[in-house]
């Protein structure tokens, strides 16, 4: 636990000593910015619910570049022979890298609740469906992190780690259209895992514990692989 | 302290070590030695718990380097090959990580210290990115010393220092000895004699000789060697000299100067001195040669070769000279 900590300090204050944090949440803000005035204008409703889902398709571009370095960079740099030879488990160098990656996640999302705070300023909007969706967007990005993590573990090519976190996550994200090829319990299958689905109630203001353990699932999921690759590559030194 | 039996570790199809056997004392200081790609760097892998061996145990301070990793991890400070650092840290927070994470109780204070004995107070705030080599290999020892492990492992530790930094860092290094084990890897021949108490010798990956390092350069003589020099030689010196009891060779390298080489149990020195003065030659030196390490380097690593290629049969072979062909691992 304490060395999870530690790598994940260490992980956050590398990103803001780099460009990548600065880049990444400068650009997300632009456009949510840009999505927020386009919308509003548009709508004239005071609701954050079409920005939410417009900013899930953002993440899937933003996830892998926060991940993509994560494990990929110590590999290609030999600091990874560093990290493995130091008295911590695999599992404690993944779990506190993921947490570097939401942690900034977070940060960029709290940078945005300056919009439902001018949306409360001039308008009156139902705070329940903007919580519920922000819960969304860190457990939707938790996933998506959590598959950038396997991505930048299989590689030690930050480019090859990035599409391959980008082609993860947007499988997984529209795996729910299989069920209008596949019928049957096999389609079912594929619309449960569905990135996307379980999204979609949360802006509305429902949370339902089947979503909210679906996300956790893939996050856990994903983070038992990359560990189990990050013991298999020991092997080939 | 270190205890290592039948190891072997293949990449592939490819051997890197095969069958390594070894055993370090506690507080010893012992030198890998062998060329590139001789294997040095996978066996410090497999003792740092960085890799898994093929096969074979390896043992840290008692523990299983594969099922007490944790363990063995605890207790050994390690320098790889390629020094591991974050170049967007600065110096002091990065020896502070490293001692936390290595589980010091009180990093700022280890930190501290390492940068002292490692000579780096005056760059601590410095990003590792903007350091010469010479000090980015000191931060990199920095690291492995900072949790005081009884166990060093130290992959070519002096390359790409000055030469008054490789004294620094052996004198560092032989200050460690007693109590602490260390375990270092070089193809630098002087600093083995200069530092360690014991040497290994490596070649793919099968160790081919091992002792200390004045008794290596002994047992390898079958033969005890001289340097003669004289200031007026006669004609008939080197047939002069071929007479005494107990010579066995003479060459004259130049003018002057002889190599004699002598029976290990008929010592001729005295007999030749006193051929020399008694012929008025001007004796200037008369010294025994030891074969250095060089020489038993590369009389063992060509040996080797060579005896390889005949049991291989008549083939011709394409050989990689030290240094070149696959990298060391």
């Amino acid at each position: 636990m304490r060395a999870t900590w530690l790598i994940a300090r260490r992980e956050l204050a590398s990103y803001f000593t780099s460009p990548i944090a600065y880049a990444v949440t400068a650009v997300f803000m632009v456009i949510v910015g840009y999505f927020f005035g386009m919308i509003l204008y548009l709508s004239r409703e005071a609701t954050m619910r079409y920005l939410f889902y417009n900013v899930t398709t953002f993440l899937l571009l933003i996830g892998p570049a926060l991940t993509m370095r994560l494990v990929a960079e110590e590999r290609k740099s030999g600091t990874i022979e560093l990290l493995l030879t130091a008295p911590v488990r695999d599992g404690e160098v993944i779990v506190g890298k993921f947490l570097a990656a939401l942690l900034l996640w977070a940060l960029m999302l709290a940078l945005t609740l300056v919009y439902p705070l001018l949306l409360r300023a001039f308008g009156n909007p139902d705070p329940g469906p903007i919580l519920s969706g922000y819960l969304g967007l860190l457990l939707a990005g938790g996933a998506v992190l959590s598959l950038g993590v396997v991505a930048s573990t299989l590689t030690a090519n930050q480019i090859v780690a990035a599409l391959v976190a980008f082609g993860l996550s947007l499988m997984l994200w529209l795996a729910d259209a299989l069920q209008y090829v596949v019928s049957g319990p096999v389609g079912q299958f594929f619309a449960y895992l569905s990135l996307s689905v379980h999204f979609a109630d949360l802006p509305k203001g429902v949370i339902d514990t089947k979503d909210v353990i679906f996300y956790l699932s893939i996050i856990v999921a994903s983070l038992f692989v990359a560990t189990r690759i990050l013991e298999a590559r020991r092997w080939k030194g | 302290m270190i205890e290592v039996e039948h190891l072997t570790k293949y990449y592939g199809a490819v051997p890197a070590i095969q069958d390594v056997s070894l055993s370090v004392n506690k507080g010893e200081i012992v030198g890998f030695l062998g060329p590139n790609s001789a294997g040095k760097t996978t066996t410090m892998r497999i003792l740092s718990g960085y890799m898994p061996p093929t096969a074979g145990t390896a043992r840290v301070a008692g523990y299983d380097v594969m099922r007490d990793s944790l363990e063995v991890r605890r207790r050994i400070g390690y320098l790889p090959e390629t020094v591991p650092l974050y170049p967007e840290m600065a110096v002091r927070s990065y020896l502070e990580y490293m001692g936390a994470l290595r589980g010091v109780a009180k990093p700022a204070q280890a930190a501290e210290r390492a940068m002292e004995s490692c000579g780096l107070a005056d760059r601590r705030e410095m990003l590792i990115g903007k350091l010469s080599k010479g000090y980015r290999q000191r931060v990199g020892l920095a690291q492995a010393i900072i949790h005081d492990p009884e166990v060093l492992i130290l992959d070519e530790p002096t390359i790409g220092l000055d030469p008054r930094q490789i004294i620094e860092v052996r004198n560092l290094i032989k200050g460690l000895a007693g109590s602490h084990t260390v375990i270092l890897s070089t193809h630098i021949l002087p600093e083995v004699s200069q530092v360690c108490q014991r040497v290994m010798i490596i070649n793919k990956g099968r160790i081919v000789a091992e002792d200390t390092p004045e008794r290596l350069t002994g047992r390898l003589r079958g033969a005890q060697q001289l340097h003669i020099q004289v200031a007026r030689p006669a004609g008939d010196a080197r047939t002069a000299l071929e007479a005494v009891p107990g010579v066995l060779t003479v060459a004259e390298t130049s003018p002057g100067c002889f190599e004699v080489e002598s029976a290990l149990d008929n010592d001729p020195r005295t007999k030749i001195a006193e051929l020399i003065v008694g012929r008025g030659w001007g004796l200037l030196e008369l010294r025994p040669v030891g074969m250095s390490l060089e020489e038993i380097f590369l009389t063992l690593t060509t040996e080797d070769a060579a005896r390889a290629a005949e049991e291989d049969g008549p083939t011709i072979s394409i050989d990689a000279a030290p240094g070149e062909g696959r990298r060391d691992r």
